[in-house]
């Protein structure tokens, strides 16, 4: 459980639950990321991964409330924490410092 | 509204809510709900459906499962101690466990060698990759109502069938039957080697696919050139390259080497084939083309069936070929037994080899069926002796059940203990099982002369062993699980628990299962040795003793005859020689074509004949019943007959000496005397009727030599050696002794014997443990009651007798039932024979009464251990 680095998958889950805001629960989160990667992800996977980043204390979750598209059933909404924000910038910071040092991509980096 | 019809599948929706965490339930549910709507709303719902589905079994994760059904290490540490407990119980009761994993053992490593044997027996010809479109050209001929079927061919068939049936063979080969011959390599014959092989068509190498290490398979279609199998080819060359060389086969073909093929599998019916040659060689050596018709089944006819032909559909086509070719041509006499030739696939050759009445009625299958039978049994032998001890001790075990269950204990856990504790048992045994196996398999080879092996390279080998084991396991533990978890514990644990009459009523009933078993086994053993005895003893007419022979390999020997006789006769040890066709030990020439005084017109006789020189009766020492026998005194006898009693009452004919026979074209011979009946072909069969008659010709194949005195046979070797080696020097010089060949009669059958009665004491054995197993544990319950008694005064053998008397009521009872069965089989086993012993009654009561004492032996060890058991000791403790 100690493991606090991200890996790929993980790191995107974690943004789109920022991203999501209010709407970050495990059906959206995972069509989301079809829209957004346009690769396919079942809600499962996703479920297990949110569950995952939850015990590494990255993300929090409460139940939100029923509505009828669920057959009156809660959803659970996840939201960022402080920690998971922490991490979140680290990776950011490690990727930029890597493109920095490598000067075939400074340009292309500076076009998009 | 239709939002409504369409919900998501029911199915999917109870396995989701079996399977996922409860605190999860209702967010997952939620979640695969919503996302089955808006796929109802966006495609269709029957795709919503499949969605729904895809999306539940995604959810087989570890983080989303229950904890009972993810396993848990709470219930990892309770099977960690089921395996301990289990082990502690066996360590705890070391006699015991020994007897259990013992006998179980026994019992499995019995059943792998028949599951081997059998693998080994289904297995058979398999290997070749053409299996399933080779077959052999069987013919069914009727002799005045007698029905034969039988491989021999003419050599004019295959050319009919490879012309008018061209369309559904791909390969029709002609062949000549397996045999010995001589080879030689080298300048001057310096190498010289005997081996089997056969001369056969070219289409063999591909119907066989014959795997080539040198040279083709076409080499066969150059009648010059021949192939070699691998081992041969090194027997003959060493490491030269054999390619080109020249052999020697025989003495009168030559042939050279354009090939070498890979060795032919052992359990084939092509392991002999070491060699092949041209049959164009044999035939044009032997000037087949003009000496033999229709009527000379002097050969076998192999084919391989088109890519889409069928077997049964080819056999009715080609059903005639045979008749309809051979009435009209100069052989017509040969249409006479009416021929109707059909194939014989491959995959039946080595099972199902056995012809009754022109049908295919089995063969060794029966046998595959029998041992695997008695394999069964003996493996369920070792489980009952395992679930009766198990039951026994259960009465030991209650109390550890009842604080169990009392403690909180479900059944289910109970059962899944017990089943663990078989199944350690069980596994410990098979190991065991495997070390036997591994110990018995080169005498168990021995035993069946095979060449087998445990298949550890193969999967399926293991996926069988594992199989195995649960089965086994299951079997074995079951009743004691199920038995021993539905203990009530308030009865257990307040001591009025004594083990439940339903219990020790079905040990009883397995006992005499057992029992049963193992007396019919022994009856079967009794009973076959009987029948070897009985015809071992069954008088030859003729003595066998003292006399041996040597292949003639040589036209020069055959012409050279009389100057080989008398240098040989110059030997005071050596008493006669005589030369012949066949041996006395197994007449196995007929002729036909037999015309005589009286003879009923629509007979289609079949004689045995033997042609030999002047002398060979006299050697033998056979008994002239009416006339006389060959003499040289009379130059007349070269057109002579001698024929044997049941000739003689086969061709009708009250006073047969001097009668006239015709013989096709070979002229008129008369009969000059009756030989009384000899066993000249298989021992366990009716004599046949049998011509003896002169030849000084071609026919003769092989030297019989009586010696004199026992005491200087090694004198009278050395003298025919070099009598042979001046005369055929070409030859390898080979002897044989007539005795020998004729115990070769019996190969067969002491090795059913020697079968039987190893799973006879096996079944006995492992029957006698689990009755010793239970006396013990009788004897430990009673120990109170016994000491109690002898304090009253009781007289030990008083109670012997009643430790005894239980077990041998069983065993009586298991008798009663396995006398009538054991006959039944018995009875028709024996029926397979003509000539055979009786069933006499002392079999089966010797039978009874070894099992009865063996049983009594193996339980009065333990009940007069007890019975002489110082009371004080039994009584003082508690």
């Amino acid at each position: 459980m100690k493991e606090t680095r991200l890996g790929e998958f993980e790191e995107i889950i974690l943004l789109l639950v920022g991203i999501l805001e209010q709407e970050a629960y495990a059906l959206k989160v995972a069509d989301e990321f079809e829209i957004q990667t346009g690769r396919k992800v079942s809600i499962g996977a996703t479920h297990s991964t949110l569950d995952r980043l939850s015990k590494k204390g990255f993300l929090t979750s409460k139940m939100g409330k029923p509505t009828a598209q669920r057959g009156g059933r809660r959803k659970r909404v996840y939201t960022i924490s402080a920690t998971g924000q922490e991490a979140l910038k680290a990776s950011k910071e490690l990727r930029t410092s890597l493109w920095k040092q490598f000067p075939a991509f400074i340009n292309l980096t500076f076009q998009t | 509204m239709a939002e409504r019809r369409n919900v998501p599948p029911r199915l999917a929706e109870r396995l989701l809510n079996w399977f996922v965490k409860d605190d999860l339930a209702e967010e997952i549910s939620g979640d695969l709900e919503e996302r089955f709507y808006a796929d109802v709303r966006a495609t269709s719902s029957f795709r919503a459906a499949c969605n729904y589905w895809y999306q539940v079994i995604h959810y087989l994760r570890p983080f989303a499962l229950r904890k009972s059904i993810w396993m848990s290490s709470a219930n990892y540490a309770m099977y960690r101690s089921h395996v301990k407990i289990g082990y502690r119980n066996i360590l705890a009761n070391k006699w015991y466990s020994l007897m259990n994993i013992g006998g179980l053992a026994l019992g499995m490593a019995a059943t792998l060698l028949v599951g081997i044997w059998i693998y080994d027996e289904l297995s058979y010809n398999r290997e070749f990759e053409n299996y399933d479109t080779i077959a052999q050209v069987m013919q069914t001929q009727n002799f005045s109502g007698e029905i034969k079927t039988d491989g021999n061919q003419p050599m004019q068939l295959a050319p009919v069938l490879r012309t008018d049936y061209a369309d559904y063979f791909r390969h029709v080969v002609t062949s000549s039957f397996i045999n010995n011959e001589l080879l030689t390599v080298g300048e001057n014959g310096a190498t010289k080697i005997t081996r089997t092989g056969n001369f056969m068509e070219p289409g063999i190498a591909h119907m066989l696919a014959l795997q080539m290490l040198k040279g083709s398979r076409d080499a066969l279609e150059d009648p010059g050139s021949m192939l070699l199998s691998e081992t041969t080819a090194k027997a003959l060359f060493g490491n030269d390259d054999p390619m080109g060389q020249d052999v020697q086969i025989g003495t009168m073909m030559e042939a050279q080497v354009g090939g070498v093929y890979q060795d032919l599998p052992q359990n084939s019916d092509f392991a002999d084939l070491t060699f092949i040659a041209p049959w164009q060689l044999l035939n044009s050596t032997a000037n087949f083309e003009e000496r033999l018709g229709w009527g000379n089944n002097w050969f076998q006819t192999y084919v391989q069936l088109a890519d889409r032909a069928d077997v049964t559909q080819v056999s009715s086509l080609i059903k005639n070929a045979k008749y309809d070719n051979s009435k009209n041509g100069a052989d017509a006499g040969s249409a006479d037994t009416r021929p109707v030739i059909h194939l014989h696939p491959m995959k039946k050759w080595h099972l199902y080899a056995r012809f009754e009445n022109g049908l295919n009625t089995g063969g060794a299958i029966e046998r595959v069926w029998l041992f695997g039978i008695i394999g069964i049994f003996i493996l369920l032998l070792a489980c009952i002796n395992f679930m009766n001890l198990s039951t026994a001790k259960s009465v030991k075990r209650a109390r550890e059940v009842g604080i169990r269950k009392t403690i909180g204990s479900f059944r289910n856990q109970l059962v899944f203990q017990f089943l663990s504790e078989s199944f350690l048992v069980v596994f410990l045994a098979f190991v065991l099982s495997l070390l036997l196996v591994l110990c018995a398999l080169p005498f168990f080879n021995a035993l069946t002369d095979k060449v087998m092996s445990l298949p550890y390279a193969n999967g399926w080998f293991w996926l069988v062993c594992v199989l195995f084991i649960f089965c086994t396991g299951c079997i074995a533990g079951s009743y004691p699980a199920f038995y021993l978890s539905s203990f009530r514990p308030i009865k257990v644990l307040k001591g009025t628990f004594s083990g439940g009459k339903g219990a020790s009523n079905l040990r009883r009933a397995f006992v005499v299962f057992q029992f049963t078993i193992s007396v019919v086994l022994v009856l079967g053993t009794v009973t076959v040795y009987r029948q070897i005895q009985h015809v071992k003893e069954r008088p030859l007419g003729y003595d066998k003793n003292q006399i041996l022979y040597v292949p003639i390999n040589s036209p020069e020997v055959r012409k050279g005859f009389k100057t080989i006789r008398s240098e040989l006769l110059l030997s005071s040890s050596i008493e006669e020689v005589a030369a012949s066709d066949v041996l006395i030990t197994g007449t196995v020439v007929t002729n036909s074509g037999f015309d005589w005084k009286g003879k009923d017109p629509a007979m289609s006789e079949e004689f045995r004949t033997l042609r030999s020189t002047h002398g060979f009766g006299n050697m033998i020492h056979w008994e002239i019943k009416e006339g006389r026998d060959f003499s040289r005194d009379f130059k007349s006898d070269s057109l002579a007959f001698l024929i044997n009693e049941t000739a003689a009452n086969y061709m009708n004919l009250e006073n047969p000496v001097g009668e006239m026979v015709q013989w096709g074209t070979n002229g008129s011979f008369k009969i000059v005397g009756v030989v009384k009946d000899m066993v000249t072909n298989s021992p366990y069969e009716a004599v046949k009727p049998t011509i003896f008659t002169l030849h000084y010709g071609g026919f003769l194949n092989f030297i019989n030599l009586k010696l004199s005195r026992e005491d200087t046979t090694q004198e009278a070797l050395t003298h025919i050696e070099k009598v042979f080696q001046k005369y055929d020097p070409k030859s390898l010089f080979t002897y044989h002794f007539l005795d020998e060949q004729y115990a070769r009669n019996f190969i067969d059958e002491e090795r059913t014997g020697k079968l039987a009665s190893f799973f006879a004491l096996l079944a006995i054995f492992i029957s006698c443990l689990g009755i010793l197993g239970l006396s013990v544990f009788v004897a430990e319950q009673r120990t109170k009651e016994i000491g109690v008694r002898k304090v009253l005064g009781a007289s030990v053998l008083s109670l012997w007798k009643l430790l005894t008397r239980d077990f041998l009521v069983l065993v009586f009872i298991s008798c009663c039932i396995a006398i009538p069965i054991g006959y039944y089989y018995m009875n028709e086993w024996i029926q397979e024979y003509t000539y055979r012993t009786e069933l006499h009654w002392w079999i089966f009561a010797v039978a009874v009464l070894g099992t009865l004492a063996i049983t009594l032996l193996t339980v009065s060890f333990q009940s007069i251990k007890v019975a002489i058991n110082n009371p004080v000791k039994s009584l003082k403790t508690e």
